[in-house]
């Protein structure tokens, strides 16, 4: 199947083009990223592994319009975020990203519906729409019995159920997940990425996740292996069988030795 | 929109109770003193102007030393007018009538208790009374007025009459003034103010006799006929007297003046003292105010990671600060409120307070105090957050987000 070169630039929903980062810290320049290039295309699901350090959220920040490159270009839809207005990057964060964090970061003050129906407040969504949405939001993530509670009345996983309900609020096209399991033990952590895979499969959201664990890694389409600010590999997933398990959780030393085994892997190609 | 960024200000305000109070109770300490001093300081003014307005504006004193509320007025001074200048006056043009009083104090007795009053000596012929009454001197409630051959007879206020004695005292009772007999034959209606109701009228020939005056009066009270220019008639009537006691203008021993100047004189005292005493009350409104903008930049502080996650999920700059902006608002507005109810319960104890002394003090809640207090507090509170609110709203999501709770 061959596909025009116009209907395949336009298929593209992320590029990354030479991106660095550079945080000064006092006198010292920092580079977080350093020369990043990357593409994922529309429906695509995209895992991003790599040691701390290694670049990965910082990316994922770039990607979210809530930071933008000290170099480089950040494209979403075909348009650099670096030449847009605050307003526009709110805009954007708001109705084309749904984000879920490590920490689910939810309002502690605010019920689970009212949590889920923030984004669409700032999109000006009529309050009978929004609860509406919410609730069957909440009932898809299996949370239609906790709507009215807090989410210090809640267990890890509802909370990160929550935070994807919220992500999906204003129906974006991207969700990004920075270490969505990362807080929650492998049951639960399963249960999500369930729901993310299915939200690739079935919906057909772009969805790029951050994460330590090769196993959640391995749920995605393509995996990129940062190191350094850099892309050390990008891995083809897709027509591998796919072994989407959680079923161990990888600490920071087992992805370091994985980074290690790529690296000499590649060296050893170059050669 | 607007709508959910209050129940939003709302809920942040409601999870930190305490401190919501705390800084609520700066604003409305502060309201409760403008407000208390402003509905008092109004009400004086009010009734004051009510009086004059009973009175007329179109009457003059004339009464010997120097301005009524200067540092020489009152008793201290020891000149008088005399009948003379009171004809001279009256027959000066734009005066309808010019009369004079003679103005003294009484020890009046009725069945053996003793008290000291105001006694006038006033004209007792048919046109002079008639004037009177239009000029708001006599108002007769029980008995009937002065004839012109009355003596030693007396028309009593309302306060000696029924609040005074143990016995209430009627027309036709006998009291003595200064050891003299006189007779009962008038009680005045109520008035409202201090000085008219506790007055006691009697012939201008019988004050003569009774305090000695055989050609002093104290005061002429005179009327500008109608369409005349009061101020015209002041000068023609400041140089008639001056001519007459021989002293040159600026040096004047006496001093002549309408309500119209009397009210405004008085109006300007209050304002002056009202201003004073709000300008002092607004001091605590300052400190509230600064209260609020440290509630609110602790607020800030206390919040970044929200302030990343609203704005991670679509919020604006501008609507982070606007929530902060309604949040500080708020606090400003709950405290004019309870300032407001509170100020309305002190100025009535007040009232109260002064009616226990035969003060009559009634406070004047009008509408624009009321909206007044309120908008005052709530700008005070959105001012106070301003800056806070530009700091949340400056916060880079990204760094906000990276701040641990």
């Amino acid at each position: 199947m061959k596909s025009s070169k116009k209907s395949k630039s336009n298929n593209i929903a992320i590029k990354l083009t030479n991106v660095w980062k550079i945080y000064k810290m006092g006198e010292v320049e920092v580079p977080a990223l350093r020369g990043l290039s990357l593409e994922i295309k529309k429906g695509e699901f995209v895992s991003i592994m790599g040691p701390s350090g290694s670049g990965k959220s910082t990316s994922m920040n770039l990607v979210g319009c809530l930071d933008i490159p000290t170099k480089g270009q950040v494209y979403l839809s075909h348009k650099n975020i670096a030449s847009m207005t605050e307003s526009n990057l709110a805009q954007i964060r708001g109705k084309k990203i749904g984000f879920i964090f490590q920490q689910f970061n939810l309002i502690n003050t605010l019920s689970a519906l009212e949590n889920v129906t923030l984004p669409m407040i700032f999109q000006k969504v009529p309050q009978i729409n929004r609860d509406h949405r919410a609730t069957k939001l909440l009932k898809m993530v299996k949370l239609g019995h906790r709507i009215y509670h807090r989410p210090s009345e809640m267990s890890g996983g509802e909370q990160q159920r929550v935070a994807i309900a919220r992500a999906l609020a204003n129906d974006p096209d991207i969700i990004l997940a920075d270490e969505p399991t990362g807080n929650l033990d492998s049951k639960t952590g399963q249960e999500v990425m369930k729901i993310l895979t299915d939200l690739n499969r079935l919906e057909g959201k772009t969805i790029i996740i951050v994460t330590h664990d090769e196993e959640v890694g391995r749920c995605a389409d393509r995996m990129a292996i940062l190191k350094d600010g850099q892309i050390l590999e990008i891995q083809n997933l897709k027509n591998k069988h796919k072994k989407c398990g959680i079923g161990k959780k990888q600490t920071k030393q087992q992805t370091t030795k994985l980074i290690k085994k790529k690296e000499i892997k590649k060296q050893s190609n170059k050669k | 929109m607007i709508g959910d960024f209050f129940i939003l200000a709302l809920k942040n305000l409601r999870r930190r109770k305490l401190r919501s109070w705390l800084t609520v109770l700066g604003i409305f300490i502060g309201i409760t003193a403008v407000v208390t001093l402003i509905s008092l300081s109004q009400g004086m003014r009010d009734s004051i102007n009510e009086q004059f307005e009973k009175i007329g504006k179109s009457r003059i004193m004339i009464v010997p030393g120097g301005a009524f509320f200067g540092p020489m007025s009152s008793s201290a001074s020891v000149d008088t007018l005399s009948e003379r200048e009171a004809e001279l006056v009256n027959k000066i043009h734009g005066i309808e009538l010019a009369s004079g009083i003679i103005s003294d104090t009484g020890v009046i007795e009725y069945k053996d208790e003793l008290e000291s009053f105001s006694v006038w000596g006033m004209h007792t012929d048919s046109e002079r009374t008639k004037y009177y009454k239009s000029i708001g001197l006599l108002d007769i409630g029980k008995g009937r007025e002065f004839k012109a051959s009355d003596n030693h007879k007396a028309i009593i206020g309302h306060k000696i009459a029924y609040e005074t004695y143990e016995e209430d005292i009627h027309v036709g009772n006998k009291i003595t003034i200064n050891g003299i007999d006189f007779n009962v034959i008038g009680i005045q209606n109520e008035i409202g103010t201090g000085m008219h109701d506790s007055l006691i009228r009697i012939p201008i020939e019988s004050a003569r006799e009774l305090f000695e005056k055989p050609n002093n009066i104290d005061v002429i009270i005179a009327k500008v006929a109608d369409g005349e220019n009061i101020d015209d008639v002041i000068d023609e009537i400041e140089k008639v007297l001056r001519k007459y006691r021989d002293v040159d203008e600026g040096e004047e021993d006496f001093s002549v003046q309408s309500s119209a100047q009397t009210i405004e004189q008085l109006n300007g005292i209050l304002a002056m003292v009202q201003g004073v005493l709000v300008g002092i009350a607004a001091i605590s409104l300052l400190v509230g105010g600064i209260g609020i903008m440290n509630t609110m930049y602790t607020s800030v502080l206390e919040r970044r990671k929200e302030i990343g996650i609203i704005k991670s999920v679509g919020a604006r700059n501008s609507y982070v600060s606007l929530l902060f902006l309604i949040e500080s608002g708020m606090l400003g507005t709950v405290g004019g409120i309870i300032g407001l109810l509170l100020g309305y319960g002190f100025s009535k104890v007040a009232q109260l307070a002064a009616s226990m002394f035969d003060v009559s003090l009634v406070p004047s809640f009008g509408f624009s105090l009321i909206l007044g207090a309120l908008l005052f507090s709530f700008l005070i509170g959105a001012m106070s957050g301003l800056l806070p609110a530009r700091q949340a709203a400056k916060l880079q999501p990204v760094d906000a987000l990276r701040k641990k709770r």
